[in-house]
């Protein structure tokens, strides 16, 4: 008989989150100020950097892109009660399809090839999310730790395959030869040049499109459709699926299946939207970063862009407050990231309380 | 000589909830005195912040004439009030001893503590008759037993004052007795009872006297002697209700579902059910008594098609069902609809808004929307019908589905089952935490399935329930069926022995 945590809905998707990330901010400018540095000078590059020029805000839409697929990767299996730790190894698996797939099929042209990269990419992100999948679903074997470890699996297949197997006889770097040219993704400032739209040069290619694309469907299954029902049942409510007539495993392994199709996104944004090859370690990292994209944004697909943007940001804006202010290194960023993430994700239920408590009294004194 | 409890203007809100208001009660030493109320009524509240879980927003507590502030159970046990909570606090695998001994071990090693211990139950064995093997593993005990080592607990702790929460939801009519027993003996040596039931012939059996309460406020508090279970109904609820639903009798129809040698064994191998076999007709309600625990919710579960039978058959208006189609999706196509024991663990997705919980089991019914997707619109109308035919309150189909009471989330259920036309209806714990109002509802329209020709098979562990609303009785102890009644022929004492196991053959 405790006292529910109910709030209007704008407090829980906008307020609650803007609290977390402006405390994340003030605690990280401590942070700052305790090394020596002004931390409003520190803002200003960190914002200047990501968004004030169309350069920096191509490289901060990049990255959201890569973010906006692992964080919808993350938010599918949440709503099945899965957590997806896997989203690196997907996404390496994924980079292979995208590599078998392109420098195999050559003879294809550009609109049958782009389309094959894809669907390679999400191919063998789901077969690499399916098996953890199988293995909770019917053995009881628990995802997180399981996702762990196909996350090293893949990480040393990768290596093998790059060193031993695809690497360009000639070439000393573990990669691969370019993709065919017909497979590239176009530049975002290439697409708005066939307009005669000049934009400034960056990273950014027309795979956001497919994100913003795989966002709304993902909304349209989960929030609109019977199978995304039957997934946030058994998420919430795993009794209540068996006794709806839903079966828990197949339903989880249908979640890890789509999700580790997501996750191939963010190879798709790398390797054929901007690197052109299969190399290693082009994951970077950021499978984790859907962890926390994904709980920031509440695992609803919009939550999730705004939150990836603001990811993005902290990237891009990042790796130019380390060029402008020495003193700042790219570690203190990974810190300054750190913070947010601690506060977005883990904290998130401090504010949530505190928010909920004064909404309450504020109401009890309006009435 | 001072009250033992007095409680003056107590106020309590959660959030924009207002659960005590100015409540005020006072419990004279020596007597039984019993709170009755519909759930949300504020009982658990206000005993709440007697036992020190809440503090209350204003308004005074007084033990023995001087007022005290209770800020932690540790505070009202050191002002003699004990509490037995309705789901025990008790570590299993422990003995009685080391359970009575928990939080109270009198230093670092044990020896000396347990000692004192020991002594002292043997004391209160005495002085109550409140006999138990000390040594046994609690939870190898019976629940009336372990409802005997909470008790103990409390005693030990020096407790003058005992509250208990719904004591007897999970006795059998007998060890319900017998816990009567105990509470007079109590009385006579001077301590004070506080009994907190929903159950109005307890109150009468056993308290001096009763206080209701609705909606928060303290309506009333009456000599047991001066009052009737009708009135106390009406007291709680604010009208006149019907505690009984009147029903015709009326000649069975053709056996719809049958059940035969069914037994089910759990995933520990544990028999949960052993050879059951009964029929229900159309136009009939079988009722299945026991205590709770005794392999009811397997066996409804089975018939559901949730577990797999490990022995037995399942007919269906005279069909075998075979396993491969024995499951719950199948069952529904058939007609075998199942409104479960526990609705919010099953029943319902709490989290869920209310239209989407009302569809729970029928998400793949075409009609609900176009092709994969489901049309929010139209499931919003659907609920917005059915609640206004069930009376459901709040009628807001989007509001989310934990924020309904308990009556008008197991109205949500039953409307969402019945609606749907079955031809058979399992139906678990119907009223559980379920305001009396309701209950009046829900057993008309059960009565009214029952008169449209729908089997009914009913499990509950109120056994007035089973009684009002049964053609015929079924009994299980120990998963095993121990006897079967005409409704009309049979009383609470009989079935309460069949409920423990004393079978037709034995006697």
């Amino acid at each position: 008989m405790s006292a529910p945590i109910e709030m209007p809905k704008w407090a829980d998707t906008v307020l609650v989150p803007a609290i977390s990330v402006v405390a994340a901010f003030l605690i990280a400018g401590l942070v700052v100020l305790s090394i020596g540095e002004n931390p409003l000078t520190a803002t200003r590059y960190l914002l200047q950097g990501s968004l004030g020029t169309g350069e920096g805000l191509g490289f901060t839409l990049f990255y959201a892109t890569d973010f906006i697929f692992v964080g919808l990767a993350v938010a599918v299996a949440y709503h099945a009660g899965l957590f997806n730790i896997g989203g690196e190894g997907q996404a390496t698996l994924a980079g292979l399809g995208i590599a078998l797939a392109l420098n195999n099929l050559t003879f294809l042209p550009g609109f049958v090839l782009v389309p094959a990269g894809i669907l390679a990419a999400a191919a063998f992100g789901a077969a690499w999310a399916a098996v953890p999948g199988y293995l909770q679903a019917k053995r009881g074997s628990h995802i997180v730790i399981t996702t762990i470890m196909f996350n090293w699996l893949a990480s040393v297949l990768i290596v093998y395959l790059l060193v031993n197997v695809l690497r360009e006889p000639q070439s000393m770097n573990p990669e691969t030869r370019t993709f065919p040219g017909a497979s590239h993704i176009p530049f975002m400032h290439e697409a708005f040049a066939w307009f005669g739209i000049t934009i400034p040069t960056s990273q950014l290619n027309l795979t956001l499109i497919l994100a913003l694309v795989s966002a709304y469907l993902i909304w349209l299954l989960i929030y609109r459709s019977r199978l995304g029902y039957a997934i946030r049942v058994v998420g919430a409510n795993p009794a209540a699926a068996v006794y709806a007539g839903i079966s828990p495993a197949r339903i989880i392994i249908i979640a890890m299946v789509l999700s580790g199709a997501l996750a191939g996104g963010l190879a798709v944004n790398e390797l054929m939207g901007y690197q052109h090859r299969l190399l290693l370690e082009f994951t970077s990292g950021y499978g984790f970063v859907g962890i926390a994209v994904a709980l920031m944004g509440r695992a609803h697909p919009m939550g999730i862009i705004l939150a990836s943007l603001l990811f993005g940001i902290l990237y891009q804006g990042g790796a130019e407050l380390a060029f402008e202010q020495p003193n700042i290194t790219r570690d203190m960023v990974v810190v300054i990231g750190g913070i947010i993430i601690l506060f977005a994700g883990a904290l998130d239920g401090l504010f949530r309380r505190l928010v909920a408590y004064l909404l309450s009294r504020t109401k009890l004194a309006g009435a | 000589m001072f009250p033992a409890i007095e409680l003056i203007a107590i106020n309590k809100s959660f959030g924009a909830v207002h659960a005590n208001k100015g409540v005020s009660l006072s419990v004279a030493r020596g007597t039984i005195h019993g709170i009755v109320g519909e759930n949300g009524a504020g009982k658990s509240t206000l005993m709440s912040i007697l036992y020190g879980f809440y503090e209350a927003d204003s308004g005074e507590i007084r033990v023995n004439g001087a007022p005290i502030r209770i800020r932690s159970s540790n505070d009202a046990i050191g002002a003699g009030i004990g509490m037995v909570h309705q789901h025990f606090m008790l570590v299993e695998p422990l003995t009685v001893v080391e359970n009575v001994m928990l939080g109270a071990e009198g230093g670092a090693m044990l020896r000396a503590g347990e000692a004192k211990v020991r002594k002292e139950l043997a004391r209160l064995a005495q002085d109550y008759g409140l006999d138990i093997d000390v040594d046994a593993i609690v939870g190898e005990l019976s629940v009336g037993l372990q409802q005997r080592v909470e008790i103990l607990k409390a005693l030990y702790r020096g407790a003058d004052i005992l509250i208990l929460d719904e004591p007897t939801a999970v006795l059998t009519p007998s060890e319900a007795d017998a816990l009567f027993d105990l509470l007079r003996s109590l009385k006579e040596q001077g301590k004070t009872v506080v009994l907190i039931t929903h159950k109005l012939r307890e109150i009468m059996a056993v308290t001096d006297r009763v206080s209701v309460m609705r909606r928060g406020e303290m309506v009333a508090t009456v000599e047991t002697a001066d009052t009737s279970p009708p009135e106390l109904a009406e007291l709680m609820v604010g009208r006149r209700v019907l505690l009984r639903v009147e029903k015709t009798e009326k000649a069975p129809g053709a056996p719809v579902l049958e059940v035969r040698n069914l037994s089910i064994i759990d995933a520990r191998g544990v028999l949960r059910v052993a050879d059951a076999t009964f029929t229900v007709h159309a136009g009939e309600i079988v009722g299945i008594a026991g205590v709770a625990g005794n392999g009811q919710s397997e066996l409804l579960e089975a018939i559901a098609g949730m577990r797999r039978l490990s022995l037995g058959s399942v007919r269906l208006e005279g069909r075998d069902i075979p396993s491969s189609q024995h499951n719950p999706h199948r069952m529904r196509e058939l007609g075998l609809l199942h409104v479960p024991e526990d609705r919010l663990r099953m029943g319902l997705v709490p989290s869920f808004p209310a239209f989407e919980s009302a569809i729970l089991g029928f998400s793949h019914e075409s009609q609900l929307g176009p092709g994969p997707l489901l049309d929010h619109d139209r499931l919003v109308a659907d609920l917005a019908k059915t609640m206004e035919q069930y009376d459901v309150r709040p009628p807001a189909p989007r509001l989310k589905t934990s924020n309904f009471s308990g009556g008008n989330q197991q109205k949500i259920v039953l409307a969402r089952e019945i609606e749907r036309n079955p031809k058979v209806l399992l139906v678990g714990q119907p009223t559980r935490g379920v305001d009396i109002g309701a209950i009046e509802f829900i057993h008309r329209r059960l009565i009214a399935l029952r008169d449209a020709g729908v089997g009914i098979l009913l499990v509950s562990v109120e056994l007035d329930e089973i009684m009002h609303l049964s053609d015929r009785i079924l009994t299980m102890c120990g998963g095993r069926i121990t006897g079967e009644r005409r409704a009309a022929e049979t009383n609470e004492q009989d079935l309460g022995l069949l409920m423990a196991g004393v079978t037709d053959e034995a006697a």
